[in-house]
């Protein structure tokens, strides 16, 4: 791939990647808000992370197939509850990353 | 003596930020690290990385560019994909959006640049508990953007000598948001909407090629879980 092309692909991917993040703040930040729709962006982000989640640990493969019991979701379980006991993002990712080395050599 | 006083309060201040970003920072480096290693096995140089962590600064679709690069997908299809991976930041800054009304028009468009996953979730927690000032929040930001900017490198320099697939790094993305899940738990309305999101996300990807099924089982998990919280309240009365 060309340089310039490149650096077109990056604008590209940049602007399309920024306005998403933009538009909410700048339609939004400038009115209020009815309370239904505040209820409603409150349950966004527990859904979002739930799906990117679910599809982390029980997908696999380029051509998507579920797979409940693999090590991503095995590893899933203790890193689970050591982010509900620590709290802690760090360590978390940190243990979790572990826990998957190990099992991988299992 | 008011000066220092000045200095005091203000070193308080960013301190709170670099306490609040560095769990990011932590989660980041290895993440960065694993997209440089992995962009450098693509072929991109430190230049490359550098241009894409500054210019898109979102990390599950640098991953999926890197893939789509190196099997010579059309600038096109990578463009639209990274959109699509990236819509739900939209549902993000509408969150945030509460928080950050009134502001300049200069203000948020600076602030828009610096919401990720991780940004968000940390700043949302932060201003619900009150308290947090929108410096505060563009400071977390940038600290988290200068460490990816910062591990992508590190990572493409470093690519030459570390295989792919070693120590963990695979699970580090998956790790994260497990763990920021679990922030979200508040309740069990929230357990309910997490379990209705995240089956629909697996029933939808196996029906729905691409990757717009993130966002469209995100939209149908919260829009139930707010059914589901609406019909709570009406059964305890407390909603009239």
């Amino acid at each position: 791939m060309l340089k310039t092309e490149y650096l077109l692909l990056m604008v590209g991917m940049g602007l399309v990647t920024y306005i998403p993040r933009y538009l909410p703040l700048f339609f939004l930040a400038q009115r209020n808000l009815p309370r239904w729709f505040i209820e409603w962006l409150d349950m966004i982000p527990v859904a979002i992370l739930s799906a990117l989640v679910f599809s982390e640990i029980f997908l696999s493969g380029s051509q998507r197939h579920l797979d409940i019991l693999q090590i991503k979701s095995l590893a899933a379980i203790p890193t689970f509850l050591i982010a509900l006991k620590t709290k802690s993002l760090g360590g978390t990712v940190i243990s979790g990353m572990i826990l998957f080395w190990f099992a991988e050599r299992i | 003596m008011n000066e220092k006083r000045l200095f005091v309060k203000q070193f308080g201040f960013a301190l709170e930020s670099i306490k609040a970003a560095w769990p990011i920072c932590l989660g980041y480096l290895p993440l960065g690290f694993a997209f440089g290693v992995l962009a450098q096995k693509a072929g991109l140089d430190l230049l490359d990385i550098a241009l894409m962590s500054i210019l898109v600064y979102a990390g599950s679709s640098q991953f999926i560019a890197v893939a789509m690069l190196s099997s010579a997908a059309a600038p096109v299809s990578i463009i639209l994909t990274t959109f699509v991976v990236n819509l739900r930041h939209l549902l993000m800054s509408s969150s945030l959006a509460v928080y950050l009304h009134g502001e300049s028009r200069r203000f948020l468009s600076v602030f828009a640049y610096g919401v990720t996953d991780e940004s968000f979730a940390v700043n949302l927690v932060k201003f619900r508990a009150g308290g947090w000032h929108r410096y505060q929040a563009l400071a977390v930001n940038q600290i988290a953007n200068f460490t990816w900017i910062g591990s992508t490198i590190l990572g493409g320099y470093t690519g030459q000598f570390i295989l792919a697939g070693s120590y963990g790094i695979d699970y580090a993305l998956s790790a994260m948001f497990l763990c920021l899940l679990t922030f979200q738990l508040r309740g069990r309305i929230y357990l309910l909407t997490a379990i209705i999101s995240g089956a629909s996300a697996i029933a939808i990807s196996l029906i729905v090629p691409g990757n717009g099924f993130i966002i469209m089982a995100s939209l149908f998990g919260a829009t139930a879980g707010f059914a589901l919280k609406r019909y709570a309240q009406r059964k305890r009365g407390s909603y009239a």
